[in-house]
């Protein structure tokens, strides 16, 4: 077994065993450890397949797209792994934390890791789909973990609505296979006839009815997996029931494991029906979650909500750039779901000690927290920046390229319109974040949850390391918009592949 | 052949058997009476997966995959929701948001739309059994519809497997069920997912000491 194509998948499989073993501060850094794996297989694999190469062993594959993929979840594991450390040490000198909650928040964040993994280095699409399901069923426990009436109801809306959701998709995925089995010879076994390679290879001999039924099915169900309109309302429920380096990891990353399949489907689905229909139905979905975003963020009262809305824009936007297509709007795509993984990662575990000094979700309950925890409340004020796409951040270069790559594409009107769209969503989520971070302080007697909660946290261990990941993952977004450097032929050969699939 | 009109009828009847019990589950509204329609629902289903193992060109993985569905469908998964009754007592649908009468002239409509749907299944596989697929779809939406517009938790797990039943069912009518290990990564999840499920169904009613999605009014905007 080719050793390169296994680590990515390895590394969170062995950081969950050893978790299940090792006592909770040794297996909260090995965790770290773990997700660091992910990040230096996935960095292994890029050097690998950069210039266009293919690794395949058996139900794996990669290309520059997977390893672009693999970079952004070991990029984005990293700094929520990190920030977990911190957010279970908290939780400990609360006394809020039994060694066997511990133990299976570590295991379930390792498993998780390792579906996300797996589901993009998958060579298969119904494989595809088992991984993406199977992130649903680890990450229900901890949506679910607070057990509160909140945190319960989250969970149960989450399971319900993406299960039924990814079903869709598992109908799609069928009438897929129904068309390829149809179209040809099929191999032995019938499981080749599901690998993205081969659905590629003869994408021109499916029958254009039967693709017709399954992109549709496939973009609803894989779409309300990635938080698109019109099934995202599982979405900021769980993202805001869960613990911050969860929502970290699911906003970050896992919305965008489940839109890889959406851009590995779509050109399949345009080699067999043009690509008009996937144009079409992309434009609809992404306008209309920047509308419902953008409407559902000007009276949000919740931040970590404000958070998971924001997911929603974003993805959004990742839904138009893919709807125009072509190596430039893709390329630029690409950029935005490592950009928006790191600085929504930031933004989520920042919130997380917010929430933590302060006691409440709300934002009016926040006021003035630059003056009362400068660093934090400071980097979760740049990775809001970050996310409302300003410079130096790469999402600034992201959403630059997108706009001028539509413009070139004859969709001006459609990019025009998503932007104005963004532009509300800019000024909600600007005036939210600002009263947060600016302003009198609100320690005073009016909130006694603060009141309480602020000599508790002060004397907690080690407080000086944990703005370190969170520095890091703002660094690292601000480096992407400055300079892609040695990343830029491997943004290049993904952006082909996502473009024109595989050849 | 004689011996063919005989496969024949049972295959027609397990796809009649597979409707019937969907529709039953729309019609019956005592939460315990949808375990045994959901096993038997599950029976048919192994039936027609065992059907068509015996002409498949890899009979014995074909054979697995049938097996694997019948343990699970038949044996799993009414004991797991069983374990889920049990910690909601007298659950009955007293006020479903579509009444009794009204559901079953839905699903007569949603049977209508899956035939249209699944037209281009229909005419791409060219196996008769192909010709059933809309019985697949059918489930799909009977599902959609039990989930949509019940209360009790219990009722939407079944709304949920209904919609798996009818995928699995979609499988096999159409292209002789998929490949062996992604059948087995399939019904690892859905074992799970119910599991999970069941769990939450717990802790539902040890939070809000009842198993009504009414109270899930916590969290809106």
């Amino acid at each position: 077994m080719n050793l390169t194509l296994l680590g990515p998948v390895a590394a969170p499989v062995a950081g969950a065993l050893l978790a299940a073993v090792l006592p909770r501060r040794v297996a909260a850094w090995t965790s770290l450890l773990a997700a660091v794996g992910v990040l230096t297989t996935g960095i292994a694999l890029a050097a690998r397949t950069g210039h266009g190469a293919t690794l395949a062993d058996g139900l794996l594959r990669a290309d520059a797209l997977t390893a672009w993929l693999v970079v952004a979840v070991g990029a984005v594991a990293t700094v929520a792994c990190w920030a977990g450390v911190h957010h279970l040490a908290d939780l400990a000198h609360r006394g809020a934390l039994t060694p066997g909650a511990a133990r299976r928040y570590l295991v379930l964040v390792q498993a998780f890791l390792a579906c996300m993994t797996f589901a993009v280095m998958a060579a298969n699409a119904g494989l595809f789909w088992v991984a993406v399901e199977a992130t649903t069923i680890v990450t229900a426990f901890l949506v679910g973990h607070q057990r509160t009436r909140a945190s319960v109801e989250a969970a149960w809306k989450y399971v319900v609505l993406c299960s039924i959701g990814v079903g869709i998709a598992l109908l799609g995925t069928i009438c897929v296979y129904a068309a390829a089995t149809a179209a040809g010879p099929t191999p032995a076994g019938g499981l080749e006839a599901l690998n993205w390679s081969y659905l590629n290879q003869h994408a021109a001999q499916l029958d254009p009815g039967l693709m017709r039924l399954a992109a549709g099915l496939v973009l609803l169900g894989f779409g309300a997996k990635a938080g698109l309109v019109p099934m995202h309302a599982w979405l900021p429920d769980a993202h805001s029931q869960a613990p911050a380096p969860v929502s970290a990891l699911m906003s970050g990353v896992l919305l965008s494991v489940a839109f890889y399949g959406i851009l590995r489907y779509k050109s399949i689905i345009d080699a067999a029906l043009g690509p008009t229909y996937v144009r079409t139905l992309l434009v609809v979905a992404g306008l209309g979650s920047l509308a419902l975003a953008a409407l559902l963020l000007i009276g949000q009262r919740d931040y970590k909500r404000l958070l998971a809305y924001s997911s929603i824009e974003h993805m959004g936007l990742i839904a138009l750039g893919t709807a125009i297509g072509g190596r430039l709007a893709l390329a630029a795509v690409l950029l935005h779901i490592l950009g928006h993984g790191l600085a929504k990662a930031v933004a989520f575990c920042g919130a997380g000690h917010l929430l933590h000094q302060v006691g409440s979700p709300l934002i009016t309950a926040v006021r003035g927290a630059l003056t009362r925890a400068p660093v934090t409340a400071g980097l979760f004020g740049l990775a809001v920046v970050a996310l409302l796409g300003l410079p130096p951040f790469a999402l600034f270069a992201s959403e630059i390229t997108l706009a001028r790559a539509g413009f070139a594409a004859g969709l001006g009107a459609v990019v025009a319109t998503a932007f104005l769209l963004v532009l509300v969503a800019f000024a909600a989520i600007a005036r939210h974040a600002a009263g947060m971070l600016l302003g009198l302080s609100s320690v005073s007697p009016t909130s006694p949850s603060s009141a309480a909660e602020h000599p508790d946290t002060a004397p907690a261990p080690r407080r000086g390391l944990r703005w370190l990941p969170l520095a890091l993952g703002l660094l690292a977004a601000a480096g992407l918009g400055v300079w892609l450097g040695p990343v830029q032929p491997l943004l290049d050969s993904a952006a082909l592949v996502a473009a024109e699939g595989i050849r | 052949m004689h011996g063919a009109t005989w496969v024949e009828q049972i295959f027609n009847l397990a796809c009649g058997l597979l409707l019937l019990t969907a529709v039953g589950a729309l019609w019956r509204r005592e939460t315990s009476a949808l375990i045994p329609i959901l096993a038997v629902q599950g029976g048919a289903l192994t039936v027609i997966a065992v059907l068509l193992a015996s002409g498949h060109p890899d009979a014995t993985e074909a054979m697995v995959v049938a097996a694997v569905v019948g343990l699970l469908k038949v044996v799993v998964i009414p004991l797991l929701l069983r374990r889920v009754r049990r910690l909601v007592r007298n659950a009955r649908e007293t006020r479903p948001l579509v009444n009794v009468a009204t559901s079953l002239l839905a699903a007569a409509g949603l049977c209508l739309l899956a035939y249209a749907a699944a037209r281009p299944l229909v005419a791409v596989a060219e196996t008769p059994t192909a010709r059933a697929t809309p019985v697949g779809l059918s489930l799909v939406l009977i599902g959609f519809f039990l989930a949509a517009t019940r209360h009790r938790a219990i009722s939407q797990i079944v709304g949920l497997l209904l919609i798996d039943n009818g995928i699995a069912a979609t499988a096999f009518l159409a292209t002789d069920g998929v490949p062996l290990i992604v059948e087995l990564g399939v019904c690892a999840d859905l074992v799970l997912a119910v599991l999970v499920l069941q769990v939450l169904t717990a802790r539902m009613v040890h939070t809000f000491g009842d198993g009504d999605l009414d109270d899930l009014r916590e969290l809106h905007d």
